[in-house]
């Protein structure tokens, strides 16, 4: 296999001297091995996304392959000019192509999740030993929460029936997801009046992927019921049980001083990287990585010790949970192999690239795919096992040392290390803000209210070639903070902002006076991250604490907030825009959008929705744009809650505190 | 910025706990685990820790998991990693609440080692060199408590270290009471202390001025809190050991602040951040970092560099209370806080009634067109004309005019005068009628008051709390003997005939009860209802008191109530006042009895003047007054049976009532009346003596009075029930209390 030990050069050269990687990525070390990789005559997602335009017709959405009349294409600059073989109108095929990709992104986030449940359930009833329930507070803050008995209780008892309770999430046929019971009441209401309320994952899944084959459904307006209704399944389902399940047996997340760059990769150690979602693989590997038989084994062949790094979504679950540093986000998933420093990627599931099989040949670097779900060809399937969660690690630990001692390419390390505080969760911003005895979501409340805090934002999602990788991210977010918006982060967004240092306390300088008050006080940096893109359902917590502590209206969508995913790529991503949407929330894309501007579809999704009470979608590819659409929404919600004058200072009278509540 | 205060409060938290644990230990050493500590005459042990941890400390060895607790509470030190900082502000509160749980501990440490450091009772004793006064006892938390919860005393100023001088303590201090606030004061800058301050500039400190040293150290601070939240779990009810509920009513109901005088040391700095976990921020005089977002304080945390001459006012705006200031046209200073202000015998200008010279007080109805309004005219010898210490005659007579005026209202007027005169600062005014009893200090005088201010203070407070029920009023006021003479029986007879009046009132012949929701700024769920003969149960309001504040203030707390279709004659109950509490309780209580404390009583709040309870071997039952301290044969003290049922409960088998209460006709009449009433405090029976013995003569019982046991014929029940056999006490023979 001469490939594998031979880079082959397979963008054309005249082309790729045309590209300038500066444009293409504001992460520096990024930059570094892009242009080690066209020295070494590599291609990566940067060369490749210029090297080909988007599908025209796929970009607007306008063409269906539902059936085999087909594919038909429609005129996008003319959408009502034409219609299908069927006669499916542009915003029938928008709307289904739409519904398949917010199915394929909730199925990924659902199974992630049930993976989880599953392996809570066999650590309940002891048929895993070597993960346990590490937060009991957090399994019965869980369990109360769905209305499950604490009181006077064994663990044991409780997490049974959280269990079985949260099975539901998934296999239900009838009812509401158990979580439903979190959602603040005004919003459920206009969830039960719209006919969106999930019963079961699988159901919703299911049904929508039934009604976007040929001759169902060919309502757009109906098609875009079942698919907040199968998105509201991911955010406030399956998505959350990953969360809290992930919370109890490793731990909820609180605030950690932690590192990302590719400046963590150790020329002198081991370097094993884990990629993917779920945490599962990488509890397993921080447990095999302390072995000492590991440990023996990696100084016997010459390494001063095994360096374990995250990348994407595995990387954003421990980075906050346990402070394991972050190589980087999905489009430097390539970058990071051509240092030549990494000895073994382990991959789990979603949002890894085929290519990294390709790089890693040239690269040298071991890549084991772990999952049966995701094999790839040319990598070492070592599948996982729950029941023996060492077992894969030891063996992808045990040839990661064995490529250390074969190492043949020349390795360079960008230097770069950006520390910053990691690990937001919703138990943690309720303590930092009261301490053990007053911990509420009071102080934030009353700072918006006040005005200090204009709205908070949440500024997620993924990296995509076809975008300056980061540059959206950071500016975008800078442009927030300055106007004093809070800021939320998950995902691939969240380590963008971290490799720009704004996870610093002291990027607290960069914000408006008021939330650069609020940092202060607190002592948070103005952009709080939070983990994985499971753990939007994070995020959804917060919003409906915000709401129950009160001051801000009674709906979601009465909150002066609003979220964004300027570079976003992923079929999930268009799930968890969906179902933040339907939750109440004004949410912009960058990059582009699966729809055509002024056919009906576009505007159900751009508008109608909130007309509907729930939020809309904005789209722009302009950063600052993009922070001023955000700030004049957050502003538009402050006006409607009589916030946007300053309000004088109340004073109590005795009247006052007799009318007082509680 | 807040990083440093933060810093600093974690620091001084470990030093208080380190210094606390030190102590305990030597304490164990010393006197064992068995030894029993506590703060004097308290239901709550040890206030705070039994409050916000639910732990009852009895004995030395009982603070060892308290301790324990701090230790745990005690964050890691901020200290950065790469240069950067985790989130500090959980960690800072709860480093703040560590130290104050340990001070506690060390406080009550003190009252074993040193039984004499701090002097019991309300009152100071400067001049031998006694003024620290530690825990306020459960008598005056309740007494004092009650002004918090009518808005008497809207907060409380903890005033930690020292002015730079004693002229600015006092300025500050007055300007308090001025405004109506008590004054916590505690810790000293380089060994002198605000009271001392207060002390030298002739200031007079204690409960009664409203201006209170706790103690000399900083750990002293826990007087205040202790009080605070002993507060929140006697009139608001809430459970021991619910640290959210007891914080968020701190915050939402008593309105506290620090001002931190002089350099804040970690120390002080732990404690700020403790009292911010109350909602209370800190207002300082230097130049300390300052916390001013909002959130878990109502406004700022941390405002700094407060001139001496803002302090008071942006104290007050910091904490967002409301503070109606009376500003009296007078030379002296005004308000509550001057009200239990003692005249000294040698500090006498002028003395008046007292049984010395005769004296009467009149306030009566007269014609619009007879009545100048603000007019005053004194008649006769004035203070100009008398030497210091001489005594004068004195008659004051209002008369006032209005078309809603009614005769009703003339004693409601006349009884304000006590307090109204008392309010002025350097006047003594004790009693009202015939024996009021006016002492003027010299130093009222020499700030130039004369007679005629008392005529500007009556017309002022009468038009600024009454002026819905009148539109005139003008003041006479008589020192001439002969003109005192002829005006005392003229106010004798309007006495008596007003009397007769609201003697002869009766439920039954009354279809508008009152309602007073009045301590629902501290209580939530408690409704009074008043009807002519059961007064409220604090004492302070009486049927026709409710009516008139209903007519100055138709949306306040008294309310109207058409008593509607009477369900229950015996027991007193009808079903407007059902519905109406119904509602007014928030849902909390359907129905309730007026005359019974055996079937669902009222509510009783912790305002109470007196507690009634069943005593089954006696067939009767027994009642206590909030002044008596010892133990009654229900087996509880007054502030244990007040813990037990106060708060807005219903609690059948004990009820609150007033002092006045007991000799009304209705009094606990559903289960037999007066004559059940075998056992109370002898100087509650010898308070109510005249009106005992009358209702004595009225029940065909003349000796009754004398039936009834006190604690000097013992405190169990097995004690008085022979005295109780001896004199035939009637309990005995009536039908089961029980039923």
């Amino acid at each position: 296999m001469s490939d594998e030990k031979k880079p082959v050069v397979i963008v054309d050269e005249k082309k790729a001297k045309k590209v300038d990687f500066r444009d293409m990525t504001s992460c520096p070390s990024t930059l570094q091995m892009l242009k080690k990789m066209e020295a070494d005559g590599n291609d990566s997602c940067f060369t490749r996304a210029a090297e080909m335009k988007p599908c025209p017709i796929g970009a607007d959405s306008a063409c269906c392959k539902n059936c085999f009349m087909g594919p038909c294409r429609l005129n996008s600059k003319d959408p009502y000019s034409k219609v299908g073989v069927c006669g499916a109108t542009i915003d029938t095929i928008a709307a289904r192509n739409f519904a398949r990709n917010v199915a394929a992104g909730g199925a990924a986030h659902t199974d992630h999740g049930m993976g989880m449940l599953d392996v809570f359930r066999e650590v309940v009833h002891g048929r895993i030993s070597h993960f346990k329930i590490q937060d009991e507070k957090k399994l019965l803050n869980v369990a109360a929460s769905i209305g499950i008995a604490v009181e006077g209780r064994t663990i044991k008892d409780i997490a049974i029936d959280l269990y079985e309770e949260l099975e539901r999430t998934y296999t239900q046929v009838e009812g509401e997801i158990p979580f439903m019971k979190r959602v603040p009441p005004k919003t459920l209401e206009v969830w039960r009046k719209a006919g969106i309320v999930p019963r079961g994952a699988m159901r919703e899944i299911m049904e929508l992927m039934h009604r976007t084959h040929m001759g169902v459904d060919q309502d757009y307006n109906n098609i875009v019921k079942q698919c907040s209704r199968t998105a509201l399944a991911d955010g406030w389902g399956g998505s959350m049980v990953a969360t809290e399940i992930s919370d109890i047996l490793f731990g909820t997340p609180q605030p950690r001083v932690a590192g990302v760059n590719m400046g963590f990769l150790k020329e002198d150690q081991v370097n094993i990287i884990i990629h993917g979602h779920e945490p599962l693989l990488f509890e397993g590997m921080i447990a095999a990585v302390s072995e000492p038989a590991n440990l023996d084994k990696a100084k016997a062949a010459g390494a001063k010790g095994i360096n374990l790094l995250g990348m994407c979504c595995s990387g954003a679950e421990v980075l906050g949970r346990h402070g394991i540093p972050h190589a980087g986000n999905f489009v430097s998933a390539e970058p990071i192999i051509a240092t030549g420093a990494v000895d073994a990627l382990g991959v789990d599931v979603q949002c890894i690239m085929q290519a990294l099989v390709k790089s890693a040949a040239c690269y040298g670097t071991k890549v084991f795919t772990t999952n049966p779900r995701a094999m790839i060809e040319g990598a070492t399937h070592v599948e996982f096992h729950e029941h023996d969660p060492l077992g894969a690690p030891n063996q992808i630990i045990g040839m990661a040392i064995e490529r250390f001692s074969g190492r043949t390419v020349k390795i360079e390390i960008p230097q770069r290390q950006d520390w910053g505080v990691h690990g937001f969760s919703h138990e943690y911003v309720n303590y930092m803000l009261g301490g053990r005895f007053r911990e509420s979501y009071v102080p934030l409340n009353d700072n918006i209210v006040n005005g200090r805090i204009r709205g908070v934002a949440a500024v997620v999602g993924c990296t995509n070639p076809r975008v300056k990788q980061d540059y959206l991210h950071v500016e975008l977010v800078k442009e927030l903070i300055k106007n004093n918006v809070l800021v939320v982060q998950t995902g691939c967004s969240q380590i963008a902002l971290a490799k720009a240092g704004l996870m610093k306390p002291d990027a607290a300088v960069l914000a408006g006076e008021g939330l650069q008050e609020v940092c202060e006080t607190v002592g948070i940096p103005p952009v709080l991250s939070l983990g994985s893109c499971v753990d939007n359902s994070r995020i959804l917590i917060a919003l409906a604490e915000m709401v129950r502590v009160g001051g801000l209206g009674d709906k979601i969508s009465d909150l002066p907030v609003a979220g964004a995913a300027p570079e976003y790529m992923s079929e999930k991503a268009i799930c968890i825009g969906q179902y933040v949407v339907a939750s109440g929330v004004y949410t912009i894309f960058g990059v582009t959008f699966p729809t055509v501007e002024g056919t009906k579809f576009h505007d159900l999704l751009f508008n109608g929705l909130e007309e509907q009470g729930m939020g809309k979608w904005g789209f722009s590819t302009d950063p600052i744009e993009m922070a001023h659409m955000m700030i004049d929404h957050i502003d538009k919600k402050r006006a409607a809650l009589g916030l946007s004058e300053q309000r004088e200072r109340k004073l109590f009278s005795m009247e006052d505190r007799r009318v007082a509540e509680g | 910025m807040s990083r440093l205060v933060a810093f600093a409060a974690i620091q001084g938290a470990y030093n208080i706990v380190s210094k606390a644990e030190g102590k305990f230990q030597q304490a164990m050493d010393k006197f064992g685990a068995n030894q029993p500590i506590g703060f004097p005459n308290t239901a709550y042990y040890l206030p705070i820790i039994y409050s916000i941890l639910g732990i009852k400390i009895e004995k030395l060895g009982d603070a060892e998991p308290v301790l324990k607790i701090c230790r745990e509470l005690l964050p890691p030190h901020i200290k950065t990693q790469k240069g950067i900082h985790l989130p500090y502000l959980g960690g800072t509160l709860d480093s703040g609440m560590a130290a104050i749980l340990a001070e506690e501990v060390v406080e009550a440490i003190r009252y074993v080692e040193e039984p004499d450091f701090y002097y019991l009772g309300e009152t100071c004793d400067p001049e031998n060199g006694k003024i620290w006064l530690g825990a306020a006892d459960d008598t005056i938390m309740r007494k004092r408590g009650v002004e918090f919860v009518d808005g008497s005393a809207p907060g409380f100023a903890a005033i930690v270290g020292a002015a730079p001088n004693p002229e600015i303590a006092k300025m500050i201090a007055e300007d308090y009471q001025k405004k109506n606030l008590y004054v916590f004061m505690c810790a000293n800058q380089t060994g002198t202390s605000f009271s001392e301050q207060l002390v030298e500039a002739g200031v007079e400190i204690g409960w009664n001025t409203r201006l209170v040293p706790f103690g000399p150290d900083i750990s002293a601070a826990v007087f205040a809190l202790g009080f605070a939240n002993r507060a929140a779990m006697a009139f608001g009810g809430v459970k021991p050991g619910d640290y959210k509920t007891i914080l968020k009513y701190n915050k939402d109901r008593i309105f506290a602040f620090v001002n931190a005088f002089g350099d804040v040391n970690a120390e002080w700095a732990a404690n700020a951040a403790g009292c911010i976990n109350w909602g209370f921020p800190t207002i300082a005089d230097t130049d300390i970092p300052e916390i001013l977002p909002t959130g878990i304080c109502t406004y700022e945390h941390v405002v700094a560099s407060v001139p001496y001459d803002k302090m008071t006012a942006k104290s007050i705006e910091v904490r967002g209370l409301k503070v109606s200031i009376t500003e009296i046209a007078i030379p002296l200073a005004y308000g509550p806080a001057f009200e239990g202000e003692r005249v000294r015998k040698d500090d006498v200008y002028l003395e008046c009634g007292g049984g010395k010279t005769a004296c009467c007080e009149l306030v009566r109805i007269a014609d619009m067109d007879a009545v100048e309004d603000g007019r005053v005219e004194v008649f006769g010898p004035d203070i100009k004309d008398v030497t210091p210490g001489s005594r004068l005659p004195l008659a004051v007579l209002v008369e006032v005019a209005g078309r809603k005026m009614q005769a009703d209202y003339e004693p409601i007027l006349e009884r304000q005068m006590h307090h109204l005169v008392n309010y002025a600062q350097g006047i003594m005014h004790i009693g009202q009628r015939d024996i009021a009893w006016y002492r003027i200090g010299k130093q009222a005088v020499e700030k130039g008051f004369t007679l005629e201010h008392i005529g500007k203070i009556l017309h002022a407070k009468y038009h600024q709390d009454f002026g819905a029920i009148f539109d005139k009023c003008q003041v006479k006021i008589y020192t001439e003997k002969a003109k005192v003479a002829e005006m005392l029986p003229v106010a004798q007879a309007a006495y008596r005939v007003r009397d007769e009046r609201i003697e002869g009132m009766t439920d039954e012949g009354t279809e508008t009860y009152y309602s007073c929701t009045l301590c629902q700024s501290f209580a939530p769920t408690h409704v009074c209802v008043i009807s002519p003969e059961r007064t409220g149960l604090c004492g302070a309001y009486n049927w026709l008191d409710c009516k008139a504040s209903n007519e100055i203030n138709p949306t306040g707390p008294n309310q109207p109530i058409q008593k509607g279709e009477t369900l229950d004659p015996k027991l007193g109950n009808w079903k407007g006042v059902n519905d109406f509490v119904f509602k007014a309780s928030r849902q909390m209580i359907s129905s309730y009895n007026f005359y019974s404390l055996v079937y669902d009583p009222m509510t009783t709040c912790g305002c109470c003047e007196c507690i009634a309870a069943v005593l089954p071997m006696s067939n009767g039952i027994m009642t206590v007054n909030r002044d008596y301290a010892g133990m009654t044969p229900s087996g509880m003290k007054f502030t244990t049976l007040a813990g037990t049922i106060g708060g807005g409960n219903v609690t059948p088998g004990f009820v609150g009532h007033s002092k006045y209460n007991v000799t009304q006709r209705k009094f606990i009449v559903g289960d037999g009346g007066l004559q059940r009433l075998v056992w109370m405090p002898k100087i509650f029976k010898e308070e109510i003596r005249d009106r005992l013995l009358k209702r004595g003569e009225e029940m065909g019982i003349p000796n009754f009075i004398d039936m009834i046991a006190t604690e000097e014929n013992g405190v169990t029940e097995d004690e008085i029930y022979a005295f109780l056999e001896k004199v035939g006490h009637p309990a005995l023979t009536m039908e089961s209390i029980l039923g």
